[in-house]
């Protein structure tokens, strides 16, 4: 692919135990676009977020590696931010401060690039906040605000580090129906304004296909890999109560409903149906590579 | 409907006040009550064991002799000031002498230096523990190699502690002109070595224990060591590390009045054993309000403390007790 922006390259994760290493992730390969949105789904403990702190070098990959505009991660860093599932604001700071932390570690130090005045940083914390509709509680602290407030203060922390590509795993998993559709509304927005490229873990089928240009969906666990990549060809911007109706909408919620659910079962739901997936893997790999 | 209303909610207030004020004051008449009861049955050396009267009795008296003692002191001062203006009036370079009183500590000076001699050795505890706490928090293997030594100091107890402190102190502490009794370092130094563990142990603990997800925000905001320190990690004990300083007075404080005895610094403890010595009629009845005294003081200290942790504390769903 031409323009690779980010570049998961040949990924395989192994995990020391007692009884040996276990082996999470196997071969994942991903190329993105810059400004692409990509959505990884799967069942739970299939390595999605594996994939995703590997990425922003909380984890260092057993094989292969991760290349962001052709420098290797092998470090966290600013230009890769976490949107943590549950906000990981630290709670004894305002909305304020804690946008302040980062934007003081990114944009504070002497020998920053991008090096901004304090009236300027003020600004661009406010700007932040804004973004994500969180001037009126600025300065109030984690405990005073709801759970989907929390987490537009997470993503406003991670915004305001002008990141190239910013990382969410689950971000909005904790919040009621409402509150989620509210805040994905909100992360369209910001991505059609800013055009960061993002990855974003998901369980939610609909949140997957409203959201993303590319959704990947992963194979079960252990030694999981990607089992079918679906490239989602809607306009944007999208509108989820038009799009319910949209042909195209269902048949791709469709598809990725079909693969959770008949091809990727839940591990140790049934052992027929753990040995059939054995037997389909190879078939999926096959998938994998037309859709790439 | 309105009626009602108001009704159950003084029907609630009522109880509520029953339940905070009514019940604990009947459980202190019950304890005087038996208190008083069985201490008549009881004959000591000393006399019979005082019962509540007899105390409250020596309570006034310590409090007359305080206040007889500070008007000796008054007039004291006054006469010498007297006696100096007029010597100046007379010769006006005369060379005027100005003494300090020198009288017998109170009851409520004894309690002042008991609580001067604490601090001293809580302070130097927590500047101890504090950063011993955060440093071994910080590392498991060093908390690993300093466990053994502190589970092995931490129960030891002050009795044991006292002997060496007051060698050492005599050895080292070598000073034609001292600043501080020998006996209230001994004092200090014993409460510091025996109420350092609870803050050191919880500061450690609530260092190693910071949520998973706040050390990645500082890994991913790539914050130095320092600020990672100061910023996520501090912030985060401080409520753990509050435990441990709340748990450390309230040892220190049990810890001074051995301490104290043994040491003969002229605190609480110090009353106590003289009293003891002193074996007057009165005595036991002046220790039972140097009991009563201690208990009301800790009680203070402790909330004291509580009263610190709320405020400082972030976490304001925690229900302080």
């Amino acid at each position: 692919m031409k323009n690779t922006h980010l570049n998961i390259d040949h990924i395989s994760m192994e995990f020391p135990t007692p009884d040996g290493p276990y082996v999470a992730l196997q071969d994942v390969d991903l190329e993105m676009r810059e400004g692409e949105f990509v959505s990884l789904i799967g069942h739970s403990g299939c390595g999605k977020s594996t994939v995703l702190n590997v990425v922003a070098g909380l984890y260092k990959a057993t094989k292969g590696g991760v290349v962001l505009d052709a420098k290797e991660v092998n470090e966290p860093g600013p230009e890769r931010a976490v949107v943590f599932q549950n906000h990981s604001l630290l709670p004894w700071l305002t909305a304020y401060e804690n946008v302040e932390l980062a934007v003081k570690q990114v944009f504070g130090r002497f020998n920053s690039k991008q090096r901004k005045s304090k009236a300027e940083m003020k600004e661009w914390i406010e700007h932040n906040l804004h973004l994500v509709h969180m001037d009126h509680a600025m300065h109030k602290r984690p405990d005073e605000i709801s759970g989907g407030m929390k987490q537009r203060v997470g993503i406003a922390r991670a915004l305001a580090m002008e990141p190239k590509v910013l990382l969410m795993d689950e971000p909005f998993g904790a919040l009621d129906a409402l509150t989620r559709a509210h805040m994905q509304e909100s992360l369209m927005e910001i991505h059609a304004d800013l055009g960061n490229t993002v990855i974003m873990i998901t369980h939610d089928v609909d949140e997957a296909v409203l959201l993303s240009d590319r959704i990947v969906m992963m194979t079960n666990g252990p030694a999981a890999g990607i089992g079918e990549i679906l490239e989602i060809d809607l306009p944007r911007p999208r509108d989820r109560v038009e799009l319910s109706g949209n042909a195209k909408y269902n048949h791709y919620r469709h598809e990725v409903l079909q693969f959770l659910y008949e091809r990727q079962r839940r591990p140790g739901e049934e052992v027929a149906a753990v040995e059939q997936e054995e037997k389909s893997s190879p078939a999926l790999k096959v998938v994998k590579t037309e859709a790439a | 409907m309105k009626l009602t209303r108001t009704k159950t909610f003084t029907d609630e207030q009522y109880s509520v006040f029953i339940r905070t004020y009514i019940f604990p004051l009947i459980a202190i008449a019950l304890f005087l009550g038996i208190w008083g009861m069985s201490a008549s049955q009881v004959q000591t050396s000393l006399g019979q064991l005082p019962g509540p009267t007899a105390v409250f009795e020596q309570a006034s008296n310590l409090v007359d002799e305080h206040v007889a003692a500070r008007e000796k002191e008054a007039s004291f001062y006054e006469r010498q000031e007297k006696r100096n203006a007029e010597k100046l009036v007379k010769n006006p370079d005369a060379e005027i002498k100005v003494r300090t009183y020198t009288g017998k500590a109170t009851f409520f000076d004894q309690i002042l230096t008991s609580l001067v001699t604490v601090f001293t050795g809580f302070v130097m505890a927590s500047l101890i523990a504090i950063p011993i706490g955060i440093i071994t928090g910080l590392s498991n293997d060093l908390y690993r190699s300093i466990n053994p030594i502190v589970q092995l100091l931490k129960p030891v107890s002050p009795l044991a502690w006292l002997p060496i402190v007051t060698m050492v102190v005599s050895a080292v502490y070598v000073s034609d002109d001292p600043m501080f009794d020998k006996s209230y370092l001994t004092s200090a130094f014993t409460v510091m070595l025996c109420c350092m563990w609870p803050t050191l142990i919880n500061t450690a603990v609530g260092v190693s224990t910071v949520d998973k997800d706040l050390i990645n925000v500082s890994k991913v905001l790539r914050l130095g060591w320092f600020t990672k320190v100061y910023k996520i990690i501090l912030p985060s004990a401080v409520p753990m590390i509050f435990t441990g300083l709340r748990l450390s007075l309230s040892i220190g404080w049990m810890v001074l009045i051995a301490a104290e005895m043994l040491a003969q610094n002229p605190g609480l403890g110090k009353f106590v054993w003289d009293e003891f010595q002193n074996g007057s009629s009165n005595s036991l009845g002046r220790i039972m309000v140097a009991v009563i005294a201690i208990g009301i003081v800790g009680y203070m200290l402790d909330r004291g403390m509580l009263m610190l942790q709320k405020k400082v504390s972030w976490d304001k769903s925690v229900v302080l007790r």
